[in-house]
C-alpha cells in the first residue's frame, strides 16, 4: 500500500460504525481516500475537525487506536495498453498475479461529457439475436439493461452478444459475481481468444459488499481511456447492478439517510444515471456501450431499482421462457431499445421498421387468443392461425439460440406472413408488400 | 439585497454537495456564493440559515474540498441573463453556454457567458422621448433570428418612467446604451439590451393574464381533436419509462403552433438532448421555412450533471420564457421530466434532515409544483399585444404509480392530462395517450368552445364527444366479449368495438417517424374524424362476428393508407374511393 514518508498519521478513532469510522483531523478534502489498519476507506462527511470515513471491507476488527493515513487524493486508476487481457478487484490491483500497470494515473469518478461534445449514436450493433436486431436494435453509445430473474441465462446472452458484437475492447465490470460465474466469463472469453481484448473488474461474493460501489467507476475510467484517448469501440458489461444498488443502502442506511422507496436511498436516481450516463458516442469514433444486468425479484419491474434503471436507459431487455417452443426468447413486448429508431430502416432494409410492428402486433394478437382459449371460448379461424404463427415467430426469430443476420430475419418475417395471413391482415404500407409479399 | 461589502465566509462541513459555511456578516435566502476551492470557484446556492451557519447546495461536485475555504457571497439570486442571442443556444441549467466550454468533459467551475458580447445587432427604435414607461415596455427591436425581439425596460425596475432618449436606428452591442429613461426625481438611467432576472421569481410585467381561450395546433390527433391544450395553458404527460414520452414531446416540439420553443432536459438522457442537437439544425418549421433550432433554445441538465443545478434548470427555462413573452410572442416550454427536478429536491430536503413528506419527498411539494406551473399562461402586455407561455411538463410515475406525490402534485397543478398507458405502449398502439383517462380542462371553458365552433366547425364539438362516447362503449363492449366470450354477445357488441378500434387505429393512432403522418394539420383532423364518425352511424349489415372483425380490418388498414398518403393528393383520392366502395358493398 502506498503509504509515504513524513505522512501524518492520526491514531485516536473516536467512533465506529458497522461501516464508518469517524476521527478529528484537520486539512482533510472531502471524497478523499485513506488507509485504516490497511484496509481503504474514502471520506464522506466532514464537519469542523470530525471526519467520517467509509470503509470499504467493512470495520470488523478495527480498534479505536488503529493507523489512519490520509492519501490526500480520490480513487484512482493507472490506465494504459497494459490494461488490456487483465484482471483487477475493486481497487484496480491485479487479482490474476500479473505485474502491477504501469501508466497514466487517474481519477475515477470523472466529470461527465459536455452533451454538446457528443455525437447521436448512429452505428448499428450486429448480434445475430433476432429478438435484440431485429425488435430491439443495439446502438453503439447505447445503455441498455437486461432485466432479468436470478434463473436466467442472462450472462451467458451477455457473453455472446460481447463477442459477436466486434468491439475493441470489452470490459467486464462484475459486482457479486459468484465465482462460477466469474470462471465462466474468463473461460468463455478465454475460448473465443478474445482475451486480449478484455479488461475486467471484480468484486465476488467472497468480497466486502461496499467494495463493489468502486467497480463500475474504475470499469467506466479505463473505458473512457480507451475511447476517447485511443478512440476505440469498448463495450462495458456491468453486471448485477441491482447489487450495485443494495451496496448503496447499506451506506446510506449506515449514515442515517431518511430511505425512500424500497429503501433505497432518495440519491438512487442519481447514483445509477451517473454511471449509465458514460455510455456516449463521440464524434472522432471512439463509444462507449454499456450493457448492464438488473436481476428482478419476481419479475417486479416496480420495484425502486429497475424502474429507476429503466428511467435512465435506453431500453431494456428481457428474457423470458416461452412454454410453447420450450426455449428462452428475448420478449418482444417488455423489452425496448429506444435508440434503434437512429438505424434500423436507415442501416438496415427500408421494410424493417414497418416489419418489426406488424410482427409484434400479430404475436400480441396470439397473447389475446391464447387468453381466449384459456379461458374455454371458441376461438376463430384468425386466432388459430395467430396461434401457430406466434409458435413458428417464437422459434424462428425470438429465440436466443438464433444466430443470421437481419436481412435473413426479414425474409423469414414475411415468410410467416405469407404463411398465415392476407396482406390486409398484416397491414403493411402497400409499397413493401408489393416488393417482398410475393414468394422470390 | 444589495450591499456595499460583499459578506464573506468559510467552510464549516461537508456531506455530498452540501457545505455549510461559517458567514461574517448578512446573508440572504437563495443567495448565491462562490466557494473558492484551488483554481476553480464553486458556485452555490444558499438553502438555510442558521445562526452564523449558512448551508449551501453546490451547484458542482465537492470532491477535495477542505474545512476552512473561503466563500464569497454575491448579493443576489440565481439570475439568469436576458439579451439578443439566446436563441438556438445549448445552456445548462445555469444558463452556461455549453458550446463555450473547452473540452470533452465539463470543467469544475467553469462559467461561461450566455450572450455573445461583441456581435453587432441592428436596432430599431419603438419608443421616443418623452413616454411614460415601465418595467417590460418595449423600447425598441432588434432581430435575433428573423424573429422581432424587443428592447425592453428591465424588469427589476419598479414604477413607471419617462424616456429621455433612445438612440437611432443603426448597429449597437448588448451592452451599449441603447435608451436613457429617468424616473420620478429626474435620475437617469442608462438601459442596454442586456438584463438581469432572479429565476424564482415570477416576471409580472403585463397588464392582465386572461383564461386561455385559443387552441394550440400540435398537430397531434389525439391532442387536438380529443383534448386540445390552449395557447397559455398547461399540461402535463405521465407515463412509465418506455411509453413514449420523450417522442411524444419532440413531437409536440416540432409541430406546435409556437414562436419560441424552450426546451428544459431536465435530469434525463444526454443522448436524447443529443437528438435535438442533431435533428433540429436539419428539421424545416413549415410555417415560417426556417431550420427549428433558431426558434428553440435548449436547457440541458442530464441525469449525469449535478443535482442542484437540475433544480435551477427548469427556472432557468421559465425565466427565458418570461423574457419572450414579454414580447409578445408564443412560446412553448416543455420540460422532460419534472419527476426529476421533484427528485432533486428531495436530495436536498433528505441532506437538510427535513422531516419527510410521502416517498420521502419534502411536504412542500404540491405547492412549489402549483407555483411553477402558475408561471404559464396567456397575458395582455401593457401595450395591449399578447403573449403567451404554454407549459408541458412529464412526469415519470416512480414504478408508474398514478398515486405518486409527483404526480398528484402535478394533477392539482395543470389543466390537461395527458396518462400515457402500459398496455397501450406493450401493444405497440403509439402515442400511448389513454384516450379515456386524459382530460382536457380547456374543452368546458365556453371561450375555448366558442373558438373551436367558429374556427374548425359548428359540428365539431358535437363530433369530439360523440367520438369520446364510441371509445368509452367501444371499451366497455370489450370487456363484455372478453367475459362472455366471441359468441356470448350480440353482433351489435362487436360492431360496438370495432368501431372504437376504427377510431384508435385511424385517429389515435400515429406514426412519428412517418413524414405525412407524424403531423396532421386541423384541417385533415376535421375531415377524418367527421368521415370516421359517418362510418360508425352508417347502418351496417353483418351476419356473423367474423364477418365485423374483417370488414373492419380491411377498413383500418384502408384509412392507415390514408393516413400515410398526402391529403386530397391523388393517392389519397383513390384510397377514398376504394373505402367508399367496401362501405357500399356492406350497406346494401
Amino acid at each position: 500500500m502506498e503509504t509515504q514518508a513524513f505522512q501524518k498519521v492520526y491514531t485516536k478513532i473516536t467512533n465506529i460504525t458497522k461501516a464508518t469510522i469517524q476521527l478529528k483531523a484537520q486539512g482533510i478534502g472531502n471524497e478523499e481516500m485513506a488507509i485504516v489498519n490497511g484496509r481503504l476507506g474514502q471520506v464522506v462527511k466532514i464537519f469542523g475537525d470530525d471526519v467520517t470515513l467509509q470503509i470499504f471491507s467493512g470495520t470488523e476488527g478495527i480498534p479505536t487506536n488503529a493507523e489512519v493515513v490520509f492519501l490526500g487524493r480520490p480513487p484512482q486508476l493507472k490506465v494504459s495498453d497494459q490494461l488490456a487481457g487483465r484482471f483487477f478487484n475493486a481497487y484496480g490491483q491485479p487479482i490474476d498475479g500479473g505485474p502491477e500497470v504501469e501508466g497514466e494515473t487517474r481519477d475515477i469518478g470523472s466529470p461527465s461529457v459536455n452533451p454538446v461534445r457528443r455525437k447521436q449514436p448512429s452505428q448499428l450493433i450486429a448480434t445475430g439475436i433476432a429478438g435484440i436486431d431485429l425488435n430491439n436494435s443495439l446502438v453503439t453509445g447505447q445503455k441498455i439493461p437486461f432485466f432479468a430473474d436470478p434463473d436466467q441465462p442472462y450472462n451467458q446472452v451477455m457473453a455472446n452478444v460481447a463477442l459477436r458484437a466486434e468491439a475493441d475492447k470489452i470490459i467486464l465490470g462484475g459486482m457479486g459475481l459468484s465465482n462460477d460465474d466469474y470462471l465462466f466469463f474468463k473461460n468463455v472469453f478465454d475460448n473465443a481468444g478474445a482475451l486480449d481484448r478484455i479488461v475486467s473488474f471484480v468484486n465476488t461474493t467472497d468480497n466486502p459488499p461496499v467494495e463493489r460501489l468502486l467497480v463500475p467507476d474504475m470499469a467506466l475510467t479505463a473505458a473512457e481511456y480507451f475511447a476517447v484517448d485511443k478512440n476505440e469501440k469498448v463495450l462495458v458489461l456491468l453486471t448485477d447492478m441491482t447489487l450495485f444498488a443494495d451496496a448503496l443502502s447499506i451506506v446510506s442506511n449506515r449514515m442515517d439517510q431518511i430511505p425512500s422507496k424500497d429503501s433505497m436511498p432518495g440519491s438512487l436516481y442519481s447514483d445509477l444515471a451517473r454511471i449509465y450516463e458514460k455510455a456516449v458516442q463521440f464524434p472522432e469514433g471512439g463509444s462507449i456501450t454499456i450493457i448492464a444486468v438488473t436481476t428482478l425479484s419476481g419479475g417486479d419491474i416496480t420495484h425502486a431499482i429497475p424502474d429507476n434503471t429503466g428511467y435512465i436507459t435506453e431500453g431494456q431487455l428481457f428474457l423470458r421462457r416461452d412454454t410453447e417452443i420450450g426455449k428462452v426468447i428475448v420478449d418482444p413486448f417488455r423489452s425496448l431499445s429506444r435508440l434503434k429508431q437512429l438505424v434500423i430502416g436507415k442501416q438496415t432494409r427500408t421494410d424493417h421498421p414497418q416489419v418489426m410492428n406488424a410482427a409484434v402486433r400479430l404475436f400480441a394478437d396470439a397473447a389475446n387468443a391464447r387468453t381466449k382459449m384459456e379461458n374455454g371460448f371458441d376461438l376463430s379461424d384468425y386466432d388459430e392461425r395467430t396461434l401457430e404463427y406466434a409458435k413458428a415467430y417464437s422459434d424462428k426469430l425470438l429465440a436466443i439460440d438464433v444466430n443470421v443476420d437481419t436481412e435473413a430475419m426479414l425474409d423469414i418475417s414475411w415468410g410467416l406472413f405469407r404463411n398465415f395471413f392476407s396482406k390486409a391482415e398484416v397491414g403493411i404500407k402497400q409499397e413493401f408488400v408489393e416488393k417482398y409479399w410475393e414468394e422470390k | 439585497m444589495e450591499r456595499k461589502n460583499k459578506t464573506t465566509g468559510k467552510v464549516a462541513g461537508i456531506i455530498a454537495n452540501l457545505v455549510t459555511v461559517e458567514v461574517d456578516g448578512p446573508v440572504a435566502q437563495n443567495e448565491i456564493c462562490f466557494i473558492q476551492h484551488q483554481e476553480s470557484d464553486l458556485m452555490a446556492e444558499v438553502i438555510k440559515i442558521i445562526g452564523n451557519s449558512a448551508y449551501v447546495q453546490v451547484f458542482e461536485s465537492t470532491r477535495g474540498l477542505k474545512v476552512g475555504t473561503n466563500v464569497v457571497f454575491e448579493g443576489h439570486m440565481l439570475e439568469v441573463t436576458l439579451g439578443p442571442g439566446i436563441l438556438s443556444k445549448n445552456y445548462d441549467g445555469l444558463q452556461n453556454d455549453l458550446d463555450k466550454m473547452k473540452g470533452v468533459f465539463l470543467k469544475r467551475g467553469d462559467y461561461t457567458d450566455p450572450l455573445d458580447r461583441d456581435k453587432i445587432w441592428s436596432f430599431t427604435p419603438i419608443a421616443k422621448a418623452g413616454d411614460e414607461v415601465a418595467a417590460g415596455d418595449w423600447l425598441g427591436e432588434v432581430h435575433e433570428n428573423g424573429m422581432p425581439h424587443k428592447i425592453m425596460v428591465p424588469f427589476k425596475l419598479e414604477g413607471s418612467y419617462k424616456v429621455k432618449r433612445v438612440v437611432a436606428a443603426g448597429d449597437y452591442k448588448v451592452d451599449d446604451t441603447i435608451a436613457i429613461i429617468e424616473d420620478k426625481e429626474g435620475q437617469e438611467l442608462p438601459v442596454t439590451m442586456v438584463q438581469k432576472w432572479p429565476v424564482k421569481m415570477a416576471v409580472r410585467a403585463y397588464k392582465e393574464k386572461p383564461r386561455p381561450f385559443k387552441p394550440l395546433e400540435t398537430g397531434v390527433r389525439c391532442i387536438d381533436t380529443l383534448n386540445p391544450i390552449t395557447e397559455g395553458g398547461t399540461g402535463f404527460i405521465p407515463g412509465p419509462f418506455g411509453t413514449g414520452k420523450t417522442v411524444l414531446q419532440h413531437a409536440i416540439s416540432k409541430q406546435a403552433e409556437a414562436d419560441i420553443v424552450i426546451i428544459a432536459a431536465c435530469g434525463e438522457r444526454a443522448n436524447e438532448v443529443v437528438e435535438i442537437f442533431s435533428e433540429f439544425p436539419e428539421l424545416e418549421d413549415p410555417r415560417t421555412g426556417k431550420k427549428l433550432i433558431e426558434r428553440t433554445t435548449i436547457i440541458a441538465n442530464t441525469s449525469n450533471m449535478p443535482v442542484a443545478a437540475r433544480e435551477a434548470s427548469v427556472y432557468t427555462a421559465m425565466a427565458l420564457g418570461e423574457y419572450y413573452r414579454s414580447m409578445g410572442l408564443r412560446v412553448l416550454l416543455m420540460a422532460d421530466s419534472t419527476s426529476r427536478w421533484a427528485q432533486a429536491l428531495r436530495e436536498m430536503s433528505n441532506r437538510l434532515e427535513e422531516l419527510p413528506g410521502p416517498d420521502a419527498f419534502p411536504m412542500d411539494l404540491s405547492a412549489i409544483v402549483s407555483n411553477f406551473y402558475s408561471r404559464a399562461g396567456y397575458v395582455y402586455l401593457n401595450n395591449g399585444s399578447t403573449g403567451s407561455i404554454t407549459f408541458i411538463g412529464t412526469v415519470s410515475p416512480a414504478g408508474g404509480n398514478l398515486k405518486e406525490p409527483v404526480t398528484e402534485s402535478t394533477r392539482k397543478a395543470a389543466r390537461c392530462f395527458y396518462g400515457l398507458s402500459q398496455a397501450r405502449a406493450d401493444s405497440k398502439r403509439y402515442p400511448a395517450i389513454d384516450a379515456i383517462d386524459s382530460y382536457s380542462k380547456y374543452l368546458e371553458y365556453p371561450e375555448v368552445q366558442e373558438y373551436l365552433v367558429s374556427n374548425v366547425g359548428e359540428a365539431w364539438l358535437g363530433n369530439v364527444l360523440d367520438a369520446k362516447d364510441i371509445l368509452l362503449r367501444g371499451k366497455e363492449a370489450q370487456e363484455q366479449i372478453n367475459i362472455l366470450g366471441d359468441d356470448g354477445v350480440p353482433i351489435d357488441f362487436h360492431m360496438r368495438f370495432w368501431k372504437s378500434e376504427l377510431i384508435d387505429f385511424v385517429i389515435l393512432q400515429q406514426d412519428a417517424f412517418d413524414k405525412i403522418d407524424a403531423s396532421t394539420p386541423m384541417e385533415r383532423q376535421e375531415y377524418m374524424l367527421s368521415k370516421i364518425l359517418d362510418i360508425a352511424h352508417a347502418k351496417l349489415k353483418f351476419d356473423n362476428f367474423d364477418e365485423v372483425q374483417n370488414f373492419f380490418k380491411q377498413l383500418i388498414n384502408q384509412f392507415k393508407q390514408m393516413n400515410y398518403s398526402e391529403f386530397k393528393s391523388e393517392k389519397f383520392n383513390n384510397y377514398e374511393v376504394e373505402l367508399s366502395d367496401m362501405l357500399k358493398e356492406r350497406m346494401n
